[in-house]
């Protein structure tokens, strides 16, 4: 099972927003999608979730083009969890979680047992068994995300794409949430997410891509693509404001903070290296 | 869960007991033993003295039992149509009328009256017109992209529209005949249906209550998000607006056999809400039987409450705003 995009372009009323763009997700892989407001990461996002259709360029997904997967089908194989977010109804978390076994069978079904011990054993997956009965729109944040992620393991699709997984998060959650990223990559699922945080790219993913006005810019292993250069051009970050977001991170002293190490997190080593 | 499950046969047996209590009241109260006897009788089970055999035939098969039944099939209608319009448009204060559907079955209904003296030249007239006010809404939504706020507004306007055109046919109807009857028939009544009139709708509109009954777990989906209900594998498109059609189709019909009944579609599913909890798998159902009780009890105050009949909507509005407010104070949490 493998994603692959292949010089993607997309065009919204005339004007070219994403252009040139290849890149395959695999399993095991967990690849960030980093890159300024407005850079097109959601349409990018949209584009492989089969949810806009490519001006150019080919979409396959275990080498055939998406577009000719059935959308059931294809639920089975590639997810979406959204950013988080609430619903009108205060559905339960196994309410949420149970939409997970929609493509399984037919529309008018009502959910079956095997449904239900699915579901349950994605909470269990992803750390949140305990919220099972909760209602969906009184739990943390934090919790509404593994709930969405849950849904999608529920779907029992291997590759999973996720937009802004860590927004809205408080740090601690940020850094479980990334651990929890990588120990789905190495259970053999394949995730892809955009982010906001460098940082989140190098301590969970295997490979990162830098999208800047539609065009990748750089894409690879984390630590060579996540350099000063790269992410001033990025950004538009001024050299000595870079300079000294990065240095606050620098141990003072023996006593003081370090960052969080990449050994720390369940990633599969050593990086699977993609042909370009 | 399975504590939920139950809910749905014991509100089915509330809502026979329902039933049985509405066709014994009324000007000459019958016991409801009596009522059952009769109802046995029917079936080839048990004795009856022909004479008052006929007399109940007369109270309870002519008058009463076209009234019980219109109101279960109007109450669930709306009901279940509100819950699902609720889900479609993502919005708890949504009701059947979003899209113009009564205004719309309301100008055709007085038209009717104005032009012909036939009840199912009116009948098929509110009908036509509750259905084409919900195209042009849904029409002019797809002019402007068909957002779920075009939807909306595409409602507000053909709704608007209707409402002026019935203003017009107010004005030139006829101030003696025409015009108390138009009014009359807007606050909605269920004594105008026969049982051939009934047995015209009920088949769509029973299917349609059944079809949307069974598409819950869509409407939960759906109710997440155009995007996550497509990757959920949901044809988004054929869902929206096969539940619009089939909601448009049961009120339309609602209108046609007994005017316009407010409220009953907004509030029903809040307080089915209360019972089963949000997901509409059991939220659609219980809305139908909910609002075929909660109409039968109206009906029961419209009746019995003074010497002349109240016209239905005006008790529906009236029993509906307490209510409502008993709904909003135990759901400030959260829709519950």
């Amino acid at each position: 099972m493998k994603l692959e995009a292949r010089h993607l372009a997309f065009a919204y009323r005339q004007r070219l927003v994403l252009d040139g763009i290849s890149l395959s997700l695999k399993p095991g892989q967990v690849v960030s999608l980093l890159g300024s407001n407005g850079a097109g990461k959601s349409t990018l996002l949209r584009l492989l979730l089969g949810l806009l259709q490519p001006a150019r360029g080919e979409l396959l997904l275990d080498g055939k083009p998406l577009e000719q997967w059935p959308r059931r089908q294809l639920a089975r194989q590639l997810a979406y969890v959204p950013q988080i977010h609430s619903t009108p109804f205060p559905y339960t978390v196994t309410e949420v979680v149970l939409l997970g076994r929609l493509p399984a069978g037919s529309l008018f079904r009502s959910p079956s047992r095997e449904d239900r011990e699915i579901a349950a054993t994605a909470l269990e997956q992803v750390g949140i068994p305990h919220l099972a009965e909760r209602p969906y729109t009184e739990i943390s944040g934090g919790e509404r995300q593994l709930a969405l992620i849950a849904r999608a393991l529920a779907q029992g699709a291997r590759l999973l794409i996720m937009d802004e997984p860590a927004t809205g998060l408080d740090y601690g959650h940020q850094l479980r949430l990334l651990e929890r990223l990588g120990q789905l990559a190495a259970a053999g699922y394949g995730v892809l997410m955009s982010t906001h945080h460098p940082e989140h790219a190098l301590l969970a993913s295997t490979r990162v891509l830098l999208l800047e006005n539609g065009r990748i810019r750089a894409a690879g292993p984390p630590e060579q693509v996540l350099n000063p250069a790269n992410l001033q051009a990025l950004y538009d970050i001024p050299p000595g404001l870079l300079q000294r977001a990065m240095s606050c991170w620098q141990p003072a002293g023996p006593s003081s903070l370090s960052p969080p190490t990449k050994e720390s997190f369940h990633v599969p080593e050593p990086h699977p290296r993609l042909p370009a | 869960m399975s504590r939920r499950l139950s809910l749905l046969p014991l509100l089915l047996l509330t809502l026979l007991g329902t039933m049985l209590a509405s066709l014994s009241l009324g000007r000459y109260p019958l016991p409801p033993g009596e009522v059952l006897d009769f109802l046995l009788h029917q079936l080839g089970l048990g004795e009856l003295e022909a004479q008052r055999q006929a007399l109940l035939h007369n109270l309870i098969v002519d008058i009463r039992l076209p009234r019980v039944l219109t109101a279960v099939l109007v109450g669930a209608a709306l009901s279940i149509s509100g819950a699902a319009y609720q889900a479609v448009f993502r919005n708890p204060l949504v009701s059947p009328g979003l899209l113009g559907v009564l205004p719309g079955a309301a100008a055709g209904a007085a038209l009717g009256l104005v032009f012909s003296d036939s009840w199912w030249i009116m009948q098929v007239a509110a009908f036509a017109t509750g259905f084409l006010a919900v195209a042009i809404g849904v029409g002019i939504a797809g002019l402007f992209g068909g957002s779920l706020v075009m939807l909306v507004l595409g409602g507000i306007i053909s709704g608007a529209l209707f409402t002026a055109l019935l203003s017009l046919v107010k004005y030139v109807a006829d101030p003696y005949n025409q015009l108390p009857a138009i009014v009359y028939w807007l606050m909605g009544s269920l004594a105008t249906a026969d049982l051939p009139d009934l047995a015209r709708v009920a088949i769509p509109m029973g299917l349609g209550i059944l079809l949307l009954a069974s598409l819950g777990r869509a409407l939960d989906a759906l109710s997440m998000g155009d995007d996550e209900a497509a990757t959920l594998g949901l044809p988004i498109r054929s869902v929206r607006y096969g539940v619009i059609a089939l909601a448009t189709l049961i009120s339309a019909l609602t209108v046609s056999l007994a005017g316009v009944i407010g409220w009953v579609g907004l509030l029903v599913p809040h307080i089915a809400r209360l019972i089963t909890g949000p997901g509409n798998r059991l939220l659609l159902p219980a809305s139908a039987l909910l609002g075929a009780i909660f109409l039968l009890l109206a009906d029961g105050l419209a009746r019995n409450l003074a010497e002349t009949e109240i016209p239905i909507g005006i008790v529906t509005e009236l029993l509906g705003i307490p209510a409502f407010l008993l709904v909003l104070h135990r759901a400030r949490k959260g829709w519950v």
